[in-house]
């Protein structure tokens, strides 16, 4: 009882605090308006970024998290940088994002993207994506791609691999 | 050789659109799928209207169910306008056994739907008009003897909360459609559940 009380105290507070682009935070979890989330599409530096689109009620996008952990501890020496995006309802964080990240052990980094006018920011992350989740941004310097489509790790690897620098 | 070349070419371009599904303008096939109360619905049973509703839909997705009251006032609304609501599951109940007929009766039952809530049971409905969601909305609107699409995409601007909606997209749609005008935008984008299939 007493921790969750420090959480809201703290979720009130960061949030208060929050800049445009650090989001809110709740637990381990930063939370996003589009506009907060945007520069994680747009990295300039030389890593690979593959940003996958998720939620815990998704089961297909479920299916594939424990091939994006796969990627991301094989080849995070690689510059390699796994982020998933959560789109599950903030109301659902404390009693299944949490529970779900602690529970699949999940080690890349989670956001949650919470912006419930998805006309606008959909084609903001690409223009081909209709808005089926799972759906996965793969881009560095040279390269970008938007899947719009299930993964698992031998598919990634084939995407990741010639990326490699 | 040339003229294979170019028949290869129509051929993909034929499934390229195939793929994809109608377009705005397009013409729209008929189907016959099963409604929850067991009977065959096909639009052609409504030759009054002035075009229909088609959401795909289904029982288990978040989005769909933030979205269910919302379906049931458009049908209130807008049946009486000549544009009645059809709600069609796509997915496969295998692969979804929370869409089951039996789960889609029961939920038609609890939410006391006034629309029509069929299955496409084989699947072959949803990839003629290139749904890729739950829910997905098509507004068809009705061109001599011929059914059309004036709309694709999501009901509003705000899944979660209906009184935060500034954009009552669909509305709008149809609206403009009644006025003999092109309905602007006629294509938005929400996030949706996949449509599940059987690997």
């Amino acid at each position: 009882m007493k921790i969750k009380i420090l959480w809201i105290l703290l979720f009130a507070t960061s949030s208060f605090l929050s800049s445009n682009v650090n989001g809110s935070k709740t637990g381990d979890l930063t939370i996003y308006t589009f506009e907060e989330f945007e520069h994680w599409l747009y990295k300039e530096t030389d890593s690979l970024y593959v940003i996958n689109f998720w939620a815990t009620w998704c089961a297909p996008c479920v299916k594939e998290i424990p091939d994006f952990e796969k990627i991301y501890d094989k080849y995070k020496t690689d510059k390699v940088k796994v982020l998933f995006v959560s789109l599950d309802f903030p109301a659902h964080i404390d009693n299944r994002v949490l529970p779900f990240i602690e529970r699949m052990n999940m080690k890349a980094q989670v956001v949650l993207l919470d912006d419930p006018r998805s006309n606008r920011w959909i084609p903001e992350v690409s223009e081909k994506w209709t808005g089926s989740i799972p759906a996965t941004l793969v881009y560095n310097n040279e390269f970008r791609k938007f899947y719009e489509r299930e993964f698992n790790f031998e598919e990634l690897e084939g995407i990741i691999i010639p990326l490699l620098k | 050789m040339k003229k294979s070349g170019i028949i290869f070419s129509l051929m993909l371009f034929a499934v390229a659109t195939m793929a994809q599904g109608y377009d705005i303008g397009d013409k729209v096939e008929d189907f016959r799928l099963k409604n929850v109360d067991g009977r065959y619905v096909s639009m052609a049973d409504f030759p009054d209207t002035e075009g229909f509703i088609i959401i795909f839909s289904c029982n288990h997705c978040p989005y769909v169910v933030a979205y269910e009251d919302r379906m049931i006032e458009l049908h209130k609304e807008f049946a009486p306008q000549g544009f009645p609501v059809i709600a069609i599951n796509p997915n496969d109940t295998i692969a979804e056994p929370r869409d089951s007929f039996t789960n889609m009766k029961v939920r038609a039952e609890e939410k006391n739907f006034p629309f029509h809530y069929v299955i496409d049971a084989d699947q072959t409905v949803y990839p003629k008009f290139g749904a890729t969601r739950t829910p997905h909305v098509f507004l068809l609107e009705r061109d001599g003897d011929d059914l059309r699409v004036a709309y694709i995409g999501s009901i509003d601007d705000n899944f979660r909360d209906a009184d935060a909606v500034e954009e009552r997209f669909l509305a709008n749609a149809i609206h403009a459609v009644k006025r003999d005008e092109t309905p602007d935008p006629t294509v938005t984008r929400a996030i949706g559940c996949t449509i599940k299939t059987r690997d």
